[in-house]
Protein backbone atom coordinates (compact mmCIF):
# COMPACT_ATOMS: atom_id res chain seq x y z
CA UNK A 1 0.00 0.00 0.00
CA UNK A 2 1.61 3.48 -0.96
CA UNK A 3 0.14 6.49 1.34
CA UNK A 4 0.78 9.85 0.65
CA UNK A 5 0.35 12.04 4.09
CA UNK A 6 -0.04 16.06 3.45
CA UNK A 7 1.15 18.08 6.17
CA UNK A 8 2.06 21.91 6.82
CA UNK A 9 4.12 23.74 9.17
CA UNK A 10 2.00 26.24 10.81
CA UNK A 11 3.15 29.04 13.26
CA UNK A 12 3.57 27.99 16.63
CA UNK A 13 1.33 31.02 18.57
CA UNK A 14 -1.89 31.96 18.14
CA UNK A 15 -0.91 35.37 19.36
CA UNK A 16 -0.05 37.19 16.12
CA UNK A 17 0.10 41.03 15.66
CA UNK A 18 -0.38 43.21 13.09
CA UNK A 19 2.32 45.36 11.95
CA UNK A 20 0.73 49.07 12.81
CA UNK A 21 2.83 50.70 10.13
CA UNK A 22 2.31 48.39 6.90
CA UNK A 23 -0.95 46.44 8.23
CA UNK A 24 0.89 43.44 7.38
CA UNK A 25 1.25 40.40 10.02
CA UNK A 26 4.01 40.06 11.51
CA UNK A 27 6.28 37.15 11.74
CA UNK A 28 9.58 38.10 12.89
CA UNK A 29 10.50 35.82 15.91
CA UNK A 30 7.20 33.36 15.65
CA UNK A 31 8.62 29.89 15.60
CA UNK A 32 6.81 26.97 13.39
CA UNK A 33 5.97 23.81 13.82
CA UNK A 34 3.95 20.94 12.39
CA UNK A 35 0.29 21.70 12.17
CA UNK A 36 -1.28 19.30 15.06
CA UNK A 37 -4.25 17.92 13.08
CA UNK A 38 -1.06 16.61 10.38
CA UNK A 39 0.24 15.01 13.23
CA UNK A 40 -2.58 12.80 13.70
CA UNK A 41 -2.60 11.66 9.97
CA UNK A 42 0.88 11.06 9.67
CA UNK A 43 0.55 8.88 12.71
CA UNK A 44 -2.62 7.28 11.14
CA UNK A 45 -0.05 6.65 8.08
CA UNK A 46 2.21 4.99 10.51
CA UNK A 47 -0.28 2.62 12.10
CA UNK A 48 -1.30 1.75 9.00
CA UNK A 49 1.87 0.68 7.58
CA UNK A 50 2.49 -0.98 11.10
CA UNK A 51 -0.40 -3.31 10.57
CA UNK A 52 -0.37 -3.64 7.00
CA UNK A 53 2.69 -2.82 5.63
CA UNK A 54 3.27 0.12 3.55
CA UNK A 55 5.27 3.13 1.78
CA UNK A 56 4.55 6.47 3.84
CA UNK A 57 5.13 9.45 1.56
CA UNK A 58 4.75 12.89 3.17
CA UNK A 59 4.29 15.82 0.81
CA UNK A 60 4.40 19.95 2.17
CA UNK A 61 3.93 22.90 -0.45
CA UNK A 62 5.80 25.55 1.67
CA UNK A 63 9.23 27.65 1.93
CA UNK A 64 12.42 25.96 2.34
CA UNK A 65 12.18 25.76 6.18
CA UNK A 66 8.97 24.02 5.74
CA UNK A 67 11.78 21.19 5.34
CA UNK A 68 11.94 21.08 9.22
CA UNK A 69 7.92 19.73 9.32
CA UNK A 70 9.16 16.46 6.80
CA UNK A 71 12.10 15.93 8.60
CA UNK A 72 9.51 15.49 11.66
CA UNK A 73 7.58 13.42 9.37
CA UNK A 74 9.99 11.20 8.59
CA UNK A 75 11.02 10.73 12.03
CA UNK A 76 7.94 9.66 13.14
CA UNK A 77 7.91 6.83 10.72
CA UNK A 78 7.38 8.44 7.01
CA UNK A 79 9.64 6.70 4.46
CA UNK A 80 10.32 9.81 2.44
CA UNK A 81 9.83 13.33 2.26
CA UNK A 82 8.79 15.54 -0.80
CA UNK A 83 9.27 19.57 -0.47
CA UNK A 84 7.04 21.10 -3.13
CA UNK A 85 8.63 24.91 -3.27
CA UNK A 86 8.89 27.40 -5.66
CA UNK A 87 8.36 31.40 -5.59
CA UNK A 88 5.04 30.82 -8.00
CA UNK A 89 3.87 28.46 -5.12
CA UNK A 90 3.28 31.60 -2.70
CA UNK A 91 0.49 33.14 -1.66
CA UNK A 92 -1.92 30.45 -2.84
CA UNK A 93 -4.99 30.31 -1.62
CA UNK A 94 -6.95 26.64 -0.96
CA UNK A 95 -7.78 26.34 -4.73
CA UNK A 96 -4.08 27.02 -5.68
CA UNK A 97 -2.75 24.49 -3.18
CA UNK A 98 -5.01 21.57 -4.02
CA UNK A 99 -3.87 21.88 -7.52
CA UNK A 100 -0.19 21.72 -6.66
CA UNK A 101 -0.74 19.01 -4.42
CA UNK A 102 -2.69 17.12 -6.99
CA UNK A 103 0.34 17.25 -9.20
CA UNK A 104 2.42 15.68 -7.03
CA UNK A 105 0.13 12.96 -6.10
CA UNK A 106 -0.05 12.22 -9.71
CA UNK A 107 3.83 12.73 -9.83
CA UNK A 108 4.80 10.39 -7.09
CA UNK A 109 2.10 8.00 -8.48
CA UNK A 110 0.34 4.83 -7.41
CA UNK A 111 -1.83 6.05 -4.37
CA UNK A 112 -3.60 4.12 -2.69
CA UNK A 113 -4.26 6.36 0.44
CA UNK A 114 -4.43 10.46 0.90
CA UNK A 115 -4.11 11.43 4.22
CA UNK A 116 -4.57 15.42 5.64
CA UNK A 117 -5.49 16.15 9.36
CA UNK A 118 -8.91 17.83 9.95
CA UNK A 119 -7.43 21.42 9.14
CA UNK A 120 -4.70 23.74 9.37
CA UNK A 121 -4.10 25.56 12.62
CA UNK A 122 -3.22 28.64 11.08
CA UNK A 123 -5.75 29.17 8.16
CA UNK A 124 -8.85 26.53 9.38
CA UNK A 125 -10.33 26.14 6.20
CA UNK A 126 -10.52 22.16 5.97
CA UNK A 127 -10.24 22.64 2.02
CA UNK A 128 -7.51 21.51 1.22
CA UNK A 129 -8.06 17.66 1.62
CA UNK A 130 -11.18 17.31 -0.23
CA UNK A 131 -10.07 19.76 -2.64
CA UNK A 132 -7.04 17.61 -3.46
CA UNK A 133 -9.54 15.02 -4.06
CA UNK A 134 -11.86 16.59 -6.43
CA UNK A 135 -8.53 17.14 -8.76
CA UNK A 136 -7.86 13.60 -8.42
CA UNK A 137 -11.29 12.27 -9.07
CA UNK A 138 -10.93 10.48 -6.14
CA UNK A 139 -14.02 9.76 -3.31
CA UNK A 140 -12.81 11.10 0.14
CA UNK A 141 -14.01 10.96 3.91
CA UNK A 142 -13.75 13.82 6.06
CA UNK A 143 -13.70 14.18 9.48
CA UNK A 144 -12.38 10.69 10.16
CA UNK A 145 -11.93 9.87 13.93
CA UNK A 146 -11.35 6.08 13.00
CA UNK A 147 -9.03 4.40 10.04
CA UNK A 148 -8.93 0.81 8.60
CA UNK A 149 -8.19 -0.69 4.97
CA UNK A 150 -9.69 -3.82 4.13
CA UNK A 151 -9.93 -5.25 0.61
CA UNK A 152 -9.70 -2.33 -0.72
CA UNK A 153 -11.68 0.02 0.86
CA UNK A 154 -10.88 2.49 3.72
CA UNK A 155 -13.40 2.35 6.40
CA UNK A 156 -13.34 5.25 8.40
CA UNK A 157 -16.00 6.31 11.22
CA UNK A 158 -17.28 9.74 11.38
CA UNK A 159 -18.51 12.14 14.08
CA UNK A 160 -20.94 14.53 12.58
CA UNK A 161 -23.48 17.35 14.62
CA UNK A 162 -26.09 14.99 15.56
CA UNK A 163 -24.83 11.54 14.47
CA UNK A 164 -22.12 9.17 13.58
CA UNK A 165 -21.59 7.28 10.43
CA UNK A 166 -19.06 4.24 9.33
CA UNK A 167 -18.28 4.56 5.75
CA UNK A 168 -16.23 3.42 3.06
CA UNK A 169 -14.76 4.61 0.33
CA UNK A 170 -12.98 2.34 -2.55
CA UNK A 171 -8.95 3.03 -2.86
CA UNK A 172 -7.94 5.22 -4.35
CA UNK A 173 -9.37 7.61 -1.52
CA UNK A 174 -9.07 10.91 0.48
CA UNK A 175 -9.15 10.76 4.40
CA UNK A 176 -8.72 13.75 6.18
CA UNK A 177 -8.61 13.10 10.01
CA UNK A 178 -9.75 14.56 13.59
CA UNK A 179 -7.81 14.73 16.60
CA UNK A 180 -9.47 11.59 18.03
CA UNK A 181 -8.20 9.67 15.66
CA UNK A 182 -5.40 8.76 17.57
CA UNK A 183 -2.46 10.40 19.91
CA UNK A 184 0.35 11.02 17.76
CA UNK A 185 3.96 9.76 19.00
CA UNK A 186 7.04 11.74 19.91
CA UNK A 187 10.13 10.81 17.69
CA UNK A 188 12.86 9.05 19.30
CA UNK A 189 16.55 10.43 19.23
CA UNK A 190 16.96 7.27 16.97
CA UNK A 191 14.46 7.81 14.68
CA UNK A 192 15.18 11.40 14.45
CA UNK A 193 18.95 10.34 13.81
CA UNK A 194 17.69 7.50 11.28
CA UNK A 195 15.60 10.34 9.39
CA UNK A 196 18.23 12.10 8.59
CA UNK A 197 19.58 9.38 6.00
CA UNK A 198 15.94 8.80 4.14
CA UNK A 199 15.27 10.18 0.98
CA UNK A 200 13.88 13.44 0.85
CA UNK A 201 13.14 15.77 -2.69
CA UNK A 202 12.63 19.58 -3.38
CA UNK A 203 10.24 19.82 -6.40
CA UNK A 204 9.42 23.27 -7.96
CA UNK A 205 6.91 24.31 -10.35
CA UNK A 206 8.97 22.87 -13.57
CA UNK A 207 9.13 19.56 -11.69
CA UNK A 208 5.73 19.00 -11.26
CA UNK A 209 4.90 20.36 -14.74
CA UNK A 210 2.82 23.09 -12.56
CA UNK A 211 0.79 25.96 -14.72
CA UNK A 212 1.77 28.38 -13.59
CA UNK A 213 -0.94 30.75 -13.81
CA UNK A 214 -2.75 27.96 -11.82
CA UNK A 215 -0.32 27.83 -8.80
CA UNK A 216 0.59 30.68 -5.96
CA UNK A 217 -1.29 34.19 -6.68
CA UNK A 218 -1.97 34.35 -10.40
CA UNK A 219 -3.77 30.58 -9.44
CA UNK A 220 -5.77 31.77 -6.23
CA UNK A 221 -9.00 33.53 -6.84
CA UNK A 222 -9.75 34.24 -3.35
CA UNK A 223 -7.26 36.92 -1.57
CA UNK A 224 -7.10 38.57 1.44
CA UNK A 225 -8.27 42.51 0.86
CA UNK A 226 -7.93 43.81 4.80
CA UNK A 227 -6.89 42.74 7.80
CA UNK A 228 -8.37 44.30 11.09
CA UNK A 229 -8.27 43.70 14.24
CA UNK A 230 -11.47 42.94 15.95
CA UNK A 231 -13.41 46.08 16.91
CA UNK A 232 -13.65 46.61 20.65
CA UNK A 233 -16.85 46.11 21.92
CA UNK A 234 -17.69 48.13 25.04
CA UNK A 235 -19.62 45.76 27.28
CA UNK A 236 -20.40 47.49 30.03
CA UNK A 237 -18.43 45.07 32.30
CA UNK A 238 -19.80 44.85 35.71
CA UNK A 239 -16.49 43.67 37.83
CA UNK A 240 -16.27 41.84 40.88
CA UNK A 241 -13.32 42.38 43.14
CA UNK A 242 -11.45 41.92 46.97
CA UNK A 243 -10.41 38.69 48.11
CA UNK A 244 -11.33 35.23 46.48
CA UNK A 245 -13.69 34.38 49.05
CA UNK A 246 -15.09 37.85 48.36
CA UNK A 247 -14.96 37.63 44.80
CA UNK A 248 -16.79 33.84 45.19
CA UNK A 249 -19.62 35.73 47.21
CA UNK A 250 -20.01 38.58 44.95
CA UNK A 251 -20.38 35.87 41.98
CA UNK A 252 -22.95 33.47 44.27
CA UNK A 253 -25.05 36.50 44.94
CA UNK A 254 -25.29 37.52 41.07
CA UNK A 255 -26.27 33.90 40.30
CA UNK A 256 -28.73 33.64 43.31
CA UNK A 257 -30.43 37.02 41.63
CA UNK A 258 -30.33 35.13 38.31
CA UNK A 259 -32.07 32.52 39.77
CA UNK A 260 -29.05 30.09 39.26
CA UNK A 261 -28.38 28.37 42.91
CA UNK B 1 -18.02 35.33 -20.15
CA UNK B 2 -17.47 38.52 -17.73
CA UNK B 3 -18.81 37.99 -14.37
CA UNK B 4 -20.91 40.94 -14.34
CA UNK B 5 -22.95 38.27 -16.27
CA UNK B 6 -23.49 36.16 -13.36
CA UNK B 7 -26.31 36.79 -11.13
CA UNK B 8 -28.18 36.00 -8.20
CA UNK B 9 -27.38 34.61 -4.87
CA UNK B 10 -27.84 31.06 -4.28
CA UNK B 11 -28.04 29.11 -0.51
CA UNK B 12 -27.37 25.44 -0.87
CA UNK B 13 -30.31 24.24 0.75
CA UNK B 14 -28.65 21.33 2.95
CA UNK B 15 -31.22 18.73 4.04
CA UNK B 16 -30.86 15.57 5.54
CA UNK B 17 -34.15 12.91 5.52
CA UNK B 18 -36.17 15.67 4.11
CA UNK B 19 -35.37 18.11 7.16
CA UNK B 20 -33.68 21.56 6.67
CA UNK B 21 -30.24 21.96 8.60
CA UNK B 22 -31.09 25.34 10.40
CA UNK B 23 -28.21 27.26 9.00
CA UNK B 24 -30.46 27.58 5.91
CA UNK B 25 -32.71 29.83 7.26
CA UNK B 26 -30.21 31.88 8.96
CA UNK B 27 -28.12 32.25 5.76
CA UNK B 28 -31.61 33.21 4.23
CA UNK B 29 -31.80 35.78 6.59
CA UNK B 30 -28.17 37.21 5.33
CA UNK B 31 -29.36 36.72 1.78
CA UNK B 32 -32.19 39.52 2.48
CA UNK B 33 -29.22 42.11 2.99
CA UNK B 34 -26.99 41.07 0.51
CA UNK B 35 -30.19 41.37 -2.01
CA UNK B 36 -30.82 44.73 -1.01
CA UNK B 37 -27.71 45.77 -2.00
CA UNK B 38 -27.39 44.23 -5.32
CA UNK B 39 -30.79 43.70 -6.15
CA UNK B 40 -30.18 40.25 -7.06
CA UNK B 41 -32.67 37.38 -6.58
CA UNK B 42 -32.31 34.50 -3.72
CA UNK B 43 -32.53 30.95 -4.98
CA UNK B 44 -32.11 28.31 -2.48
CA UNK B 45 -30.80 25.06 -4.37
CA UNK B 46 -32.32 22.07 -3.60
CA UNK B 47 -31.22 18.73 -3.80
CA UNK B 48 -32.81 15.28 -2.86
CA UNK B 49 -35.39 12.94 -3.65
CA UNK B 50 -39.27 13.77 -2.61
CA UNK B 51 -37.91 16.70 -0.91
CA UNK B 52 -40.69 19.61 -3.10
CA UNK B 53 -42.78 20.19 0.43
CA UNK B 54 -39.73 21.92 1.48
CA UNK B 55 -39.83 24.69 -0.84
CA UNK B 56 -42.49 26.68 1.16
CA UNK B 57 -40.40 26.57 3.94
CA UNK B 58 -37.68 28.43 1.91
CA UNK B 59 -40.36 30.64 0.44
CA UNK B 60 -41.30 31.19 3.94
CA UNK B 61 -37.88 32.74 5.08
CA UNK B 62 -36.77 34.63 2.30
CA UNK B 63 -35.92 32.61 -0.89
CA UNK B 64 -37.31 34.19 -4.06
CA UNK B 65 -37.25 31.24 -6.28
CA UNK B 66 -36.26 27.53 -5.44
CA UNK B 67 -34.09 25.39 -7.78
CA UNK B 68 -34.89 21.70 -7.61
CA UNK B 69 -33.08 18.63 -8.81
CA UNK B 70 -34.74 15.49 -7.14
CA UNK B 71 -33.01 12.42 -8.24
CA UNK B 72 -31.72 8.83 -6.40
CA UNK B 73 -28.89 9.43 -6.47
CA UNK B 74 -29.41 12.69 -4.47
CA UNK B 75 -31.77 10.83 -1.98
CA UNK B 76 -28.91 10.70 0.75
CA UNK B 77 -25.78 12.89 0.79
CA UNK B 78 -22.42 11.63 -0.66
CA UNK B 79 -19.95 14.07 -2.11
CA UNK B 80 -19.74 13.22 -5.60
CA UNK B 81 -23.21 13.13 -7.28
CA UNK B 82 -23.67 16.25 -4.90
CA UNK B 83 -21.14 17.75 -6.83
CA UNK B 84 -22.00 16.49 -10.31
CA UNK B 85 -25.37 18.16 -9.84
CA UNK B 86 -24.53 21.47 -8.29
CA UNK B 87 -21.85 22.04 -10.90
CA UNK B 88 -24.25 21.06 -13.47
CA UNK B 89 -27.04 23.80 -12.05
CA UNK B 90 -24.45 26.53 -11.47
CA UNK B 91 -22.89 26.30 -15.06
CA UNK B 92 -26.70 26.34 -16.25
CA UNK B 93 -27.73 29.36 -14.22
CA UNK B 94 -24.57 31.50 -13.62
CA UNK B 95 -25.27 32.86 -9.75
CA UNK B 96 -22.95 35.47 -8.81
CA UNK B 97 -22.79 33.94 -5.48
CA UNK B 98 -23.13 30.57 -3.40
CA UNK B 99 -23.50 30.31 0.33
CA UNK B 100 -23.14 27.01 2.00
CA UNK B 101 -23.79 26.29 5.58
CA UNK B 102 -20.54 25.41 7.95
CA UNK B 103 -21.41 22.13 8.82
CA UNK B 104 -20.21 19.02 8.35
CA UNK B 105 -22.08 18.18 5.23
CA UNK B 106 -21.38 21.57 3.39
CA UNK B 107 -17.16 21.78 4.12
CA UNK B 108 -17.07 18.31 2.79
CA UNK B 109 -18.94 19.47 -0.37
CA UNK B 110 -18.37 22.98 -1.05
CA UNK B 111 -14.15 22.46 -2.11
CA UNK B 112 -15.26 20.00 -4.48
CA UNK B 113 -17.32 22.76 -6.13
CA UNK B 114 -14.54 25.48 -6.03
CA UNK B 115 -12.38 22.88 -8.20
CA UNK B 116 -15.35 21.73 -10.28
CA UNK B 117 -16.44 25.61 -10.75
CA UNK B 118 -12.69 27.23 -10.74
CA UNK B 119 -13.81 29.64 -8.35
CA UNK B 120 -12.63 30.92 -4.85
CA UNK B 121 -14.26 29.45 -1.25
CA UNK B 122 -13.99 31.29 1.75
CA UNK B 123 -14.32 28.71 4.49
CA UNK B 124 -16.23 29.04 7.96
CA UNK B 125 -17.61 33.21 7.60
CA UNK B 126 -18.67 34.86 10.40
CA UNK B 127 -20.18 37.61 8.61
CA UNK B 128 -20.69 38.73 4.36
CA UNK B 129 -21.13 42.38 3.15
CA UNK B 130 -19.93 44.91 0.39
CA UNK B 131 -17.13 46.87 1.24
CA UNK B 132 -16.57 50.34 -0.01
CA UNK B 133 -15.33 49.49 -2.98
CA UNK B 134 -18.63 47.62 -3.65
CA UNK B 135 -16.66 44.34 -3.68
CA UNK B 136 -18.79 41.22 -2.09
CA UNK B 137 -15.85 40.10 1.11
CA UNK B 138 -16.71 37.45 3.75
CA UNK B 139 -15.32 37.94 7.30
CA UNK B 140 -13.16 35.25 8.61
CA UNK B 141 -11.32 35.22 11.70
CA UNK B 142 -7.24 34.71 10.85
CA UNK B 143 -3.86 33.69 12.32
CA UNK B 144 -5.87 31.91 15.47
CA UNK B 145 -8.19 34.65 15.81
CA UNK B 146 -6.11 37.75 16.85
CA UNK B 147 -6.92 39.51 13.68
CA UNK B 148 -10.37 39.68 11.14
CA UNK B 149 -9.82 39.12 7.60
CA UNK B 150 -12.12 40.27 5.00
CA UNK B 151 -11.38 37.94 2.08
CA UNK B 152 -12.36 38.89 -1.62
CA UNK B 153 -13.09 36.60 -4.79
CA UNK B 154 -12.14 39.57 -7.15
CA UNK B 155 -13.07 38.00 -10.88
CA UNK B 156 -13.93 34.17 -10.57
CA UNK B 157 -17.17 33.38 -10.54
CA UNK B 158 -19.56 32.33 -8.38
CA UNK B 159 -17.93 34.02 -5.23
CA UNK B 160 -18.16 30.99 -2.76
CA UNK B 161 -18.61 30.54 1.15
CA UNK B 162 -19.12 28.25 3.65
CA UNK B 163 -20.96 29.92 6.38
CA UNK B 164 -20.77 29.53 10.04
CA UNK B 165 -24.09 28.16 11.78
CA UNK B 166 -25.28 30.32 14.25
CA UNK B 167 -24.36 33.62 12.87
CA UNK B 168 -27.14 35.24 11.85
CA UNK B 169 -31.21 35.08 13.10
CA UNK B 170 -33.62 33.38 10.74
CA UNK B 171 -36.32 36.60 10.09
CA UNK B 172 -39.79 35.87 10.76
CA UNK B 173 -41.50 33.31 8.51
CA UNK B 174 -43.83 34.84 6.29
CA UNK B 175 -46.78 33.24 5.99
CA UNK B 176 -48.73 32.42 2.96
CA UNK B 177 -44.75 33.69 0.88
CA UNK B 178 -44.62 31.59 -2.45
CA UNK B 179 -42.15 31.97 -5.48
CA UNK B 180 -40.93 30.16 -8.62
CA UNK B 181 -39.99 26.47 -8.12
CA UNK B 182 -37.68 26.16 -11.08
CA UNK B 183 -37.49 21.91 -11.24
CA UNK B 184 -34.26 20.98 -12.84
CA UNK B 185 -32.94 17.74 -14.66
CA UNK B 186 -29.57 16.53 -13.36
CA UNK B 187 -27.72 13.91 -14.96
CA UNK B 188 -25.84 12.22 -11.66
CA UNK B 189 -25.24 8.61 -10.79
CA UNK B 190 -24.85 7.43 -7.65
CA UNK B 191 -21.20 6.80 -6.21
CA UNK B 192 -20.38 3.30 -6.34
CA UNK B 193 -16.81 3.99 -4.43
CA UNK B 194 -18.27 5.84 -1.63
CA UNK B 195 -21.16 3.98 1.23
CA UNK B 196 -22.50 4.59 4.37
CA UNK B 197 -22.30 1.51 6.25
CA UNK B 198 -23.59 2.63 9.40
CA UNK B 199 -25.51 5.63 10.77
CA UNK B 200 -26.51 6.18 14.24
CA UNK B 201 -27.76 8.76 16.32
CA UNK B 202 -24.67 10.62 18.46
CA UNK B 203 -24.69 8.98 21.81
CA UNK B 204 -25.47 11.04 24.50
CA UNK B 205 -22.81 11.00 26.92
CA UNK B 206 -24.83 13.68 29.00
CA UNK B 207 -22.16 16.19 28.49
CA UNK B 208 -22.47 17.30 25.12
CA UNK B 209 -21.91 21.46 25.38
CA UNK B 210 -24.34 22.05 22.34
CA UNK B 211 -28.05 22.94 24.33
CA UNK B 212 -26.73 23.26 27.22
CA UNK B 213 -27.82 26.52 29.32
CA UNK B 214 -25.00 26.81 31.52
CA UNK B 215 -21.27 26.48 30.52
CA UNK B 216 -18.09 26.52 32.40
CA UNK B 217 -14.78 26.82 30.28
CA UNK B 218 -11.34 26.58 31.00
CA UNK B 219 -8.61 28.31 28.67
CA UNK B 220 -5.08 28.36 27.88
CA UNK B 221 -3.96 29.72 31.36
CA UNK B 222 -5.43 26.55 33.28
CA UNK B 223 -2.14 25.38 34.94
CA UNK B 224 -2.44 22.05 35.80
CA UNK B 225 -5.27 19.23 33.83
CA UNK B 226 -6.32 18.42 37.47
CA UNK B 227 -7.89 21.89 38.16
CA UNK B 228 -10.54 21.04 35.71
CA UNK B 229 -11.95 18.57 38.51
CA UNK B 230 -12.69 22.43 40.33
CA UNK B 231 -14.09 23.74 37.09
CA UNK B 232 -15.82 20.71 36.22
CA UNK B 233 -17.26 20.56 39.92
CA UNK B 234 -18.51 23.98 39.85
CA UNK B 235 -20.25 23.36 36.58
CA UNK B 236 -22.45 20.51 38.20
CA UNK B 237 -23.26 22.56 40.83
CA UNK B 238 -25.47 24.30 38.17
CA UNK B 239 -26.27 21.79 36.16
CA UNK B 240 -24.06 23.03 33.60
CA UNK B 241 -21.45 21.20 31.10
CA UNK B 242 -17.53 21.54 30.96
CA UNK B 243 -15.78 23.04 27.67
CA UNK B 244 -12.87 24.44 26.56
CA UNK B 245 -11.04 27.36 24.20
CA UNK B 246 -8.85 25.09 21.80
CA UNK B 247 -5.25 24.54 23.93
CA UNK B 248 -6.68 22.58 26.22
CA UNK B 249 -7.81 20.24 23.18
CA UNK B 250 -4.41 20.49 21.55
CA UNK B 251 -2.78 19.67 24.27
CA UNK B 252 -5.19 16.58 24.74
CA UNK B 253 -6.97 17.65 28.25
CA UNK B 254 -10.18 17.23 26.60
CA UNK B 255 -11.95 15.86 23.41
CA UNK B 256 -12.74 18.14 20.16
CA UNK B 257 -16.50 17.64 20.70
CA UNK B 258 -15.70 20.15 23.76
CA UNK B 259 -14.14 22.67 21.70
CA UNK B 260 -15.84 26.40 21.88
CA UNK B 261 -14.58 28.65 18.75
CA UNK B 262 -14.20 28.72 15.02
CA UNK B 263 -12.71 24.99 14.69
CA UNK B 264 -15.24 23.98 17.48
CA UNK B 265 -18.85 24.09 18.74
CA UNK B 266 -20.78 27.16 18.38
CA UNK B 267 -22.56 27.73 21.44
CA UNK B 268 -25.53 29.91 23.16
CA UNK B 269 -26.11 29.19 26.59
CA UNK B 270 -27.85 30.63 29.37
CA UNK B 271 -24.82 31.46 30.90
CA UNK B 272 -20.94 30.97 30.32
CA UNK B 273 -18.23 31.04 32.86
CA UNK B 274 -15.03 31.92 31.18
CA UNK B 275 -11.92 30.62 33.44
CA UNK B 276 -8.54 31.61 32.30
CA UNK B 277 -9.69 32.25 28.67
CA UNK B 278 -7.85 35.32 27.23
CA UNK B 279 -11.00 35.46 24.27
CA UNK B 280 -9.54 35.43 20.99
CA UNK B 281 -11.60 36.04 17.73
CA UNK B 282 -11.60 32.71 17.33
CA UNK B 283 -13.17 31.95 20.64
CA UNK B 284 -15.67 34.81 20.44
CA UNK B 285 -16.72 33.85 17.47
CA UNK B 286 -18.04 30.37 18.98
CA UNK B 287 -19.68 31.59 22.61
CA UNK B 288 -20.56 35.88 21.89
CA UNK B 289 -24.09 35.41 21.51
CA UNK B 290 -24.27 33.39 25.32
CA UNK B 291 -27.12 35.64 26.93
CA UNK B 292 -24.78 36.17 30.18
CA UNK B 293 -21.13 36.21 30.02
CA UNK B 294 -19.20 35.55 33.28
CA UNK B 295 -15.06 36.03 32.58
CA UNK B 296 -12.31 35.33 35.28
CA UNK B 297 -8.68 35.90 34.35
CA UNK B 298 -5.34 37.22 36.09
CA UNK B 299 -4.64 39.85 33.11
CA UNK B 300 -7.08 42.94 33.51
CA UNK B 301 -6.72 43.96 29.52
CA UNK B 302 -7.78 40.45 28.28
CA UNK B 303 -10.41 40.64 25.45
CA UNK B 304 -12.31 38.39 26.62
CA UNK B 305 -13.63 41.21 29.18
CA UNK B 306 -14.72 43.68 26.27
CA UNK B 307 -17.17 41.06 25.82
CA UNK B 308 -18.56 39.95 29.76
CA UNK B 309 -21.13 41.10 31.63
CA UNK B 310 -19.50 40.29 34.60
CA UNK B 311 -15.59 40.31 35.23
CA UNK B 312 -13.22 39.18 37.91
CA UNK B 313 -9.91 40.21 37.47
CA UNK B 314 -8.20 37.57 39.55
CA UNK B 315 -6.38 34.17 39.97
CA UNK B 316 -9.15 31.60 39.16
CA UNK B 317 -7.00 28.84 41.86
CA UNK B 318 -8.29 30.76 44.14
CA UNK B 319 -11.26 32.16 42.89
CA UNK B 320 -13.44 28.93 41.72
CA UNK B 321 -12.28 26.62 44.54
CA UNK B 322 -13.66 29.70 47.07
CA UNK B 323 -16.55 29.93 44.84
CA UNK B 324 -17.63 26.20 44.63
CA UNK B 325 -17.33 26.25 48.35
CA UNK B 326 -19.87 28.95 48.52
CA UNK B 327 -22.19 27.49 46.39
CA UNK B 328 -22.16 24.57 48.48
CA UNK B 329 -22.89 26.28 51.64
CA UNK B 330 -25.65 28.31 50.41
CA UNK B 331 -26.66 25.08 48.77
CA UNK B 332 -26.86 23.07 52.16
Amino acid sequence: MKILVFIKQVPDTDDVKLDPKTGNIMREGVASKLNPLDANAVEAAVQLKEKYGATVHAVSMGPPQAEDALKKALALGCDEAYLLSDRAFGGADTLATAYTLSLAARKIGDYDLLLFGRHAIDGDTAQTGPATAAFLGIPQITLASSIDVQDGYVICDRVLEASSQKVRARLPAAVAVTQEINTPRYPKPINIMKALKKPRYVWNAEDLGADTSRTGIPGSPSSTKELLEPPKRNADTKYFSGSAEEIAAQIADMLHDEHLI
Amino acid sequence: MAKEDYRGIWVFAEQQNGKLNDTVLEILAKAQELKAHTGEDISAVLLGKDVRPLAETLFAYGADKVILAEHDALASYSARPYEAAMTQLAEKHKPSIILYGATSLGRDLAPRLMVSLKTGLTADAIDLGFDQDDVFYQTTPAYGGSILAHIVILEARPQMATVRPMMFEPIQPRAGASGEIVAETVSVEPDADYEVLETAPKQDTGDAIEGAQVIVAGGRGIKEETDLETLRELASLLDGKLAASRPLVDNGWLNHDKQIGQSGATVKPRYIFNIAISGSVQYQVGMQNADCIISVNHTKGAPIFDISHYGAVADYRSVIPALVEEIKRRKA
